[in-house]
């Protein structure tokens, strides 16, 4: 938003005043003589109101009541409350502004940050909002709401409601067990049931956030001022996973945190078994900074850790005495995968959060009673939400593999030859039938027709050449044949740089299940594979494998490949020369 | 705004400004369109905000919260808020927008705006001047700031909330079946600011000056809604004044026979919590009368003047029959024994 300084208000009200006085005779001219800076601002609002009524969606779940959901794409996916389509099952009607009705399919669900994802189908031109950094969003700023407040939006128009930020980086304790708010939007535009699930706007039209709670307690179920919005930038963080169909996690450091005399956060507990242990964290460790937040209270820890999915890797910074370390951390999951399920089981059960009315939910459609529109978008599976959805991404991601890999790598022998950065000369040979790296400290051999977690050589690499027959298989294959593969949502390009930009920037990952080890691709929108994560051992460390390639050559090809394993670097191989030879075996230890 | 600051600026003397102000209405509506799209208050808020605390106190049971508001009116460290029952407790804490925590001390009470006057020994503390703005006229637009509902906790910012006066007029209102003491002119807001914590937040111009303290979670005498108001700066001003010079504030008289606060003999009792409960002394405050007489914390008052007491209630009704002037004579048990002490002259004031 712009920011006018007072001065310039004063002349603005100085030159109005001097177009009033000049056409005092007629009040029609003087709306015509109304300054262009007011029109202007006027027609700014009218514009960002519509925009945010036209991407507004208005959900029907029958008799369990609906709630509001947001646009935010043209092929129709839908931002809503998890406690919104609970009550509706996996098929749902949504209304628009226009009046028309869609047949909606629940895609993603994220019960603890009460986010669901659902696609409107129908349409590939919708009309949707643009989500923005909501980082940016100041404390008076301009916003509004719309969304279908007591279900008042029988000719399926919105009702919006204005106000200002009442306050950025809320923390709004779970109820219950589940639906945590963290690092939320808090604003006094009226927010009411029904509200739930629709967009939050800055004055632009663009959308900051998703409606989703409000304090009620003594007044009854009705705004008192207070409304709770979940965060655009925690949605962004979501989003993928969503997108993949999954049931998704938020994250646990594995540690518990508390606020000590001095004032400091301090780990008061922390499990042997998490990864903030592995990497150092230890019991009155002080927490400096997550994710690139400073934390000052226990308060600002939650709040960033549940932003975050569980899974990615953020940047820790603690201190012991005095001494200032950093570490960047896998973060666990806050529930176990069966855990998710049962809650998500009773929640249909008994649904929370606002409600227009106290009805009983409906029986949930089955698979079988979906509407015909929407028939084929439905997969039932353990763990994911839609699993339908997952197979959509793993392929989309897999064309996008197919795409660069096709012009650049052939079947047959891959021989990768360069330098070491710390001297000395490699040889990676990759074929379907083994996998061999010369080193200067030796040579290592690794059977491709077996399975992987036998031998994760070379030594001190926790699984290079897996990791790399792996990768060479799924550019040869694509994900479907590589073993039992899903897409698994999105994590930052590079973890470590996590928190100096608002918004990370996320790529696409590839779980797969193969040859008795676990691996996960990081694939960049060119369809390169950028990172590698391999685990011989589960909830061990992974040999990490980062490729990058030559800003000039194809990205599927390295220029470079860098090997971790915990907190050591194994080696980064500088590739002079990647060469694809007939399927002949060659004997080991010959260098090119 | 009022059609009299748009006079203020107009360059061309009285008689323009009278077309000017004339014609104003017209603009209203788009100007305000303009305020709200091109200016963003961030800055003005921020630095009201600096000089809010939140208050932490007693409570956290029975639907009577821990926490309210408070505003700086002195640099030295005075903090006007809600006299309360937060207000009852050994250890009053008062923390700032920076994350800065203070224990402070009640200085004063006044029973008819029921208003209190915490200090706090800090430094280089930012302050509202109390005075400093001009009344408002009803339609004015106003941002309230205070710790609603606690949602801001350590450094986190108060919420703001925007709205209008909608109206000027005596405060007629109630609280359970008691009705509130102060009846003199409050603003009526639109804005609801009636909520848990945040008694004694502060009401701001759009220039982020004081214009009032948000009052306490009162019905309408009337009509039984909520209401959301506040008390303006003057009679703030007053109240402040006259607490910091450590007058003694007489409480109304229509209520002065039926109850008298302990607190201004410096006597703070345990937490009135149940229905009867036991006049314990939780603590007493340095330098009063009760300190004076020898009164310490886990004393159990038994009589008050030759009045039996078995509660909470009863202490403060055996006090409000000592007539002013006369001489209050305590009786509690400690440690198995029972002993007298006298405390002086019941003063005025007190009801609450």
């Amino acid at each position: 938003m712009r920011r006018t300084p007072q001065p310039g208000f004063r002349w603005l009200c100085r030159v109005s005043a001097v177009a009033m006085i000049a056409v005092l005779p007629s009040a029609r001219a003087l709306a015509a003589e109304v300054p262009e800076p007011v029109l202007a601002a006027e027609q700014s609002r009218i514009e960002a109101i519509a925009r945010g009524a036209r991407a507004a969606v208005a959900i029907f779940a029958g008799e369990a009541g609906g709630g509001s959901g947001v646009l935010i794409s043209p092929d129709g996916y839908a931002l809503t409350n998890f406690h919104v389509v609970q009550p509706a099952g996996v098929a749902m009607k949504c209304g628009l502004s226009d009046g028309r009705i869609h047949d909606a399919i629940l895609v993603g669900l994220d019960p603890t940050g009460d986010v669901a994802l659902v696609k409107l189908v129908g349409r590939d031109d919708f009309p949707c909002a643009e989500l923005t950094d909501s980082d940016l969003v100041e404390v008076g700023d301009f916003c509004f709401a719309a969304g279908n407040p007591f279900l008042l939006a029988t000719d399926l128009k919105p009702s919006i409601s204005v106000g200002i930020v009442s306050g950025v980086h809320r923390y709004q304790f779970p109820a219950g067990t589940i639906l945590e708010y963290a690092d939320c939007l808090q604003v006094d535009a009226a927010i009411n049931p029904g509200n739930s699930g629709g967009g939050l706007f800055d004055a632009r039209g663009r959308l900051i956030g998703v409606n989703g709670r409000a304090s009620f307690e003594k007044r009854g179920r009705v705004n008192v001022g207070v409304g709770y919005a979940i965060s655009a930038n925690q949605l962004r963080n979501f989003l993928g996973f969503l997108k993949g169909g999954r049931l998704v996690d938020h994250a646990t450091l594995g540690a518990t945190v508390a606020t000590d005399e001095d004032g400091r956060v301090v780990i008061s507990d922390i499990l042997e078994s998490s990864d903030a242990y592995r990497r150092g964290l230890r019991y009155d460790d002080e927490i400096v900074s997550l994710a690139g937040r400073p934390v000052r209270t226990v308060n600002a820890l939650k709040n960033m850790l549940g932003t975050l999915p569980a899974g990615w890797r953020v940047p820790v910074v603690f201190r012991r005495a005095g001494r200032r370390m950093e570490a960047v951390v896998r973060l666990a999951g806050l529930h176990r995968p069966t855990e998710l399920a049962q809650i998500v089981a009773a929640e249909e059960a008994e649904p929370q959060g606002p409600k227009p009315d106290g009805a009983p939910p409906a029986p949930r459609p089955t698979p079988a009673t979906l509407p015909e529109a929407v028939k084929g978008l439905y997969e039932a599976r353990s763990g994911f939400t839609n699993h339908h959805f997952n197979v959509l991404e793993r392929d989309r991601v897999a064309a996008g593999i197919a795409a660069s890999a096709a012009s650049a790598a052939t079947a047959g022998v891959w021989v990768m030859s360069g330098r070491l950065d710390s001297g000395g000369a490699f040889r990676i040979e990759l074929s379907d039938t083994r996998g061999v790296i010369d080193l200067p400290t030796g040579t290592s051999e690794v059977d491709a027709t077996g399975e992987l977690d036998a031998d994760p050589g070379p030594p001190g690499s926790g699984g290079m050449l897996a990791a790399l027959l792996l990768w060479r298989r799924l550019l040869l294959t694509g994900p479907a044949q590589l073993g039992r593969t899903s897409y698994w949502g999105t994590q930052p390009r590079d973890p470590a740089a996590l928190g100096e930009f608002a918004s990370p920037d996320l790529v696409d990952v590839l779980e797969t299940a193969a040859a008795a080890v676990e691996a996960r691709f990081a694939v960049a929108a060119d369809g390169g594979v950028i990172g590698i994560e391999l685990w011989p051992v589960p909830d061990a460390d992974p040999c990490d494998v980062r490729l990058t390639p030559r800003p000039d050559g194809p990205p599927c090809l390295p220029a470079v490949i860098e090997v971790r394993h915990g907190d050591s670097r194994f080696g980064t191989f500088q590739i002079d020369e990647i060469r694809f030879e007939p399927a002949v075996p060659q004997p080991a230890g010959e260098t090119s | 705004m009022t059609r009299g600051r748009w006079c203020g600026w107009s360059p061309w003397g009285p008689r323009a400004a009278r077309i000017g102000a004339a014609m104003l209405v017209l603009m209203l509506e788009s100007a305000a369109v303009v305020r709200a799209m091109a200016f963003s208050p961030g800055e003005t808020i921020a630095a009201a905000a600096r000089r809010v605390v939140k208050v932490y106190g007693a409570g956290g049971v029975r639907g009577l919260e821990a926490y309210q508001s408070g505003v700086l009116v002195s640099p030295a460290g005075h903090v006007v808020t809600v006299m309360s029952t937060v207000l009852d407790a050994e250890a009053i804490d008062c923390v700032l927008d920076d994350g800065r925590r203070y224990q402070a001390t009640l200085r004063g009470i006044d029973p008819q705006r029921e208003l209190a006057l915490l200090e706090i020994e800090g430094e280089e503390l930012p302050a509202f001047v109390i005075d400093e703005a001009a009344p408002l006229a009803v339609g004015s637009r106003i941002f309230a700031l205070s710790n609603l509902f606690g949602v801001a906790v350590g450094d986190e910012r108060v919420s703001v909330q925007q709205g209008v006066i909608a109206a000027f007029v005596p405060l007629a209102a109630r609280r359970g079946a008691y009705e509130a003491p102060f009846q003199g002119d409050v603003y009526i807001l639109d804005c609801t600011t009636n909520n848990p914590g945040s008694p004694g937040g502060a009401l701001v111009d759009r220039q982020g000056r004081l214009v009032g303290i948000l009052g306490k979670e009162l019905r309408s005498a009337t009509s039984g809604v909520w209401l959301n108001y506040a008390l303006p700066a003057a009679e703030v001003a007053t109240s402040y004044r006259q607490m910091a010079a450590g007058e003694t504030i007489a409480p109304p008289p229509a209520d002065a026979a039926t109850a008298f606060d302990p607190l201004v003999l410096g006597v703070v009792l345990v937490p009135d919590l149940l229905d009867k409960t036991p006049p314990f002394v939780e603590s007493v405050n340095a330098g009063s009368a009760a300190a004076r007489a020898g009164l310490v914390p886990d004393d159990l008052l038994v009589a008050v003047s030759g009045r039996a007491v078995a509660s909470r209630a009863a202490v403060r009704q055996a006090l409000a029959l000592v007539p002013e002037g006369d001489p209050v004579r305590v009786t509690v048990v400690r440690r198995g024994a029972l002993v007298d002490c006298d405390l002086g002259p019941r003063p005025a004031g007190g009801r609450r």
